[in-house]
């Protein structure tokens, strides 16, 4: 899509921008704050939904999860008329042939995690290995990881090149790369994680695996959203976000929504650009949107379970 | 100098902690003499959601325990009560009542949940049964806890009519959100207070206090409440309860009994919130093999 290395002069990673964090937790409490109206509120429980990638990595994942999950995708309630679809499935690329084939019709797309996730701890050959068999298997986005280990150690020009050359095997296929924040310690090192990422290719960055915890609070996806902008504005590429993990509510969803429009603007308000990778948010918005709509409290009872 | 007294400040009781109704409202409710009870929380609908939302968390924990230790517990509520006794008898005076009238309604009160926390461990083997059937199959029923219980309590007693229900309620292993005595909440909120103290976990019970009017159509519409009860006699009210309780077919349990009376307790209180399982369990045939019993 991008051959970003060759226009792009990449900078020294070694001086990104370091992070306020008393000032970036200063910030992101005040979208916490934003008071929404019902109208607002219930168009952002619509966009939210449309926003999710229903995600299920488990060990324990069969060809019969993966595909109730591809159902679920395209019929979240269908009791209730008008909702809109989820924006892709995750799943393993042992899943990926299932998933696309079931959804081959509809516009859910199927993205399949890839590089030894979530340790990325195996060789770069193996990484290229499954991520163009995920690809050959029908996925539509590939979610990578980074080499944490080498990128704590200094070693940024190895998780670059890393990136960039999965991002040549991915093509035209969307490149999310997760940075794993919660391993990252800080938020400096999300700066520049984010930076490194960006550079080398990705079209989307993403906060966490989900199998480490903290992942996607505020003010990390803040952080990262603001890489995104000062490289929109350096470059003129334009970059997704995806915070994943921890999203596990409807006001968490919104609180994220407000953020991204106030620091991204609504460019960035559609599921080709933001994304949440949860698997319980869906119900929940589900829940809110059909209280918001009907004024009865809903009980998890009504609503399938996977 | 004459020592100012600290006025207590009455809040509701949601998940095992006290915070203040989320609309930020309050009522002055006044007794026979025109004194103000209180500034009362004037709680909202908000309020019930997060109370059933700490409730149906709450469910798991406590319908799993043992009923041993549900008996323990509940007992425990009595001893604190009982500690307490003479806080509850000064509101409910507060609240009009005579003095032997108050010192009766808490003694019945800490003795009745002593009655029920007596039958905790019993009310199975009482209300289970092992039934006859035609076929090869051992067959058997148990008594499981409807869920989350939306109470409604009674609104001419503060203290008794509350104890009477919550108590076969909780035995029972269900959670419940308890709407106080709008006119007469000072006993309710005094009560949790002995709750937050005696091992109830967290959430078993909650309590909100405001306008009947106003909470009703919330509590009984809500999908994740599985029950209410309704402790008066308002047509309008049992009513409402048929209507709104139809959405998901909630067990509606009405009484109009006068809690006052020794004799309104019994293990039937029990069984209104409990659902019959009943289990076929297939054996060998039973008549060629009665040698083997």
């Amino acid at each position: 899509m991008n051959n970003y290395t060759n226009k792009v002069v990449q900078p020294d990673f070694s001086k990104s921008p370091r992070i306020d964090k008393v000032g970036v937790e200063e910030r992101v409490s005040k979208f916490q704050k934003r008071s929404l109206k019902r109208e607002t509120k219930l168009m952002g429980l619509r966009m939210a939904l449309s926003m999710i990638d229903l995600t299920t990595l488990e060990g324990k994942d069969t060809i019969q999860k993966v595909k109730q999950m591809c159902y679920k995708a395209q019929h979240l309630h269908d009791v209730f008329p008008n909702l809109p679809k989820v924006a892709a499935v995750c799943v393993y690329p042992s899943m990926v042939r299932v998933a696309s084939k079931l959804l081959d019709q509809s516009e859910v797309k199927v993205a399949s995690v890839s590089t030894s996730f979530p340790s990325g701890q195996s060789p770069l050959k193996v990484k290229l290995m499954e991520t163009k068999f995920a690809i050959s298997e029908g996925a539509d986005e590939i979610d990578m990881v980074i080499s944490r280990g080498k990128f704590l150690a200094g070693e940024y020009n190895f998780v670059f090149d890393e990136i960039a050359r999965i991002k040549e095997v991915c093509g035209n296929v969307r490149l999310k790369v997760i940075l794993e924040t919660g391993e990252l310690i800080t938020l400096d090192n999300v700066r520049r994680a984010s930076e490194i990422a960006m550079y080398a290719g990705a079209d989307f960055i993403k906060t966490s695996t989900g199998k480490i915890q903290p992942a996607a609070s505020m003010q990390v996806t803040y952080v990262m959203l603001e890489a995104i902008r000062d490289f929109m504005d350096k470059t003129g590429i334009k970059v997704g976000m995806k915070p994943a993990g921890g999203i596990s509510n409807s006001k968490l969803a919104l609180h994220n929504l407000v953020m991204v429009n106030e620091v991204l603007g609504n460019g960035w308000l559609s599921n080709e650009w933001f994304r949440f990778g949860a698997s319980s948010l869906a119900n929940d918005l589900l829940m809110q949107i059909i209280k918001s709509e009907t004024g009865i409290y809903q009980s998890s009872d009504y609503f399938s379970i996977d | 100098m004459e020592r100012l007294k600290i006025l207590k400040t009455y809040k509701i009781y949601i998940g095992g902690s006290f915070p203040r109704t989320e609309s930020g409202r309050y009522y002055q409710p006044v007794n026979h003499k025109g004194d103000k009870l209180g500034n009362i929380c004037q709680s909202s609908r908000k309020d019930i959601r997060n109370s059933v939302v700490e409730a149906r968390k709450a469910f798991s924990v406590w319908s799993e325990k043992s009923n041993f230790n549900r008996g323990q517990i509940l007992y425990r509520i009595a001893e604190m009560l009982e500690g307490r006794k003479s806080q509850f008898v000064d509101e409910l005076i507060f609240q009009s009542l005579s003095k032997s009238n108050a010192e009766k309604e808490v003694n019945l009160s800490i003795d009745r949940l002593i009655y029920y926390a007596g039958w905790c461990d019993k009310y199975s083997q009482v209300l289970d049964s092992v039934n006859p059937v035609a076929s090869s199959h051992f067959n058997f029923s148990i008594n499981e806890p409807t869920g989350v219980v939306g109470l409604i309590a009674d609104q001419n007693t503060s203290l008794i009519g509350l104890v009477s229900l919550l108590a076969p309620i909780i035995v029972g292993g269900n959670t419940c959100v308890v709407i106080a005595s709008e006119n007469l909440p000072l006993s309710a909120i005094t009560f949790a207070e002995v709750l937050n103290s005696s091992d109830v976990p967290a959430g078993v019970v909650n309590i909100i206090t405001g306008f009947l009017d106003e909470l009703i159509k919330p509590l009984t519409t809500h999908m994740d409440i599985n029950s209410i009860a309704y402790s008066g006699k308002s047509e309008k009210i049992k009513k409402q309860l048929k209507e709104s309780s139809a959405l998901n077919l909630k067990r509606i349990n009405v009484y109009s009994r006068d809690w006052i009376k020794p004799v309104s307790q019994d293990l039937y209180l029990i069984s209104d919130f409990q659902e019959i399982k009943t289990t076929w369990h297939p054996i060998e045939n039973i008549g060629g093999s009665s040698s083997q019993y």
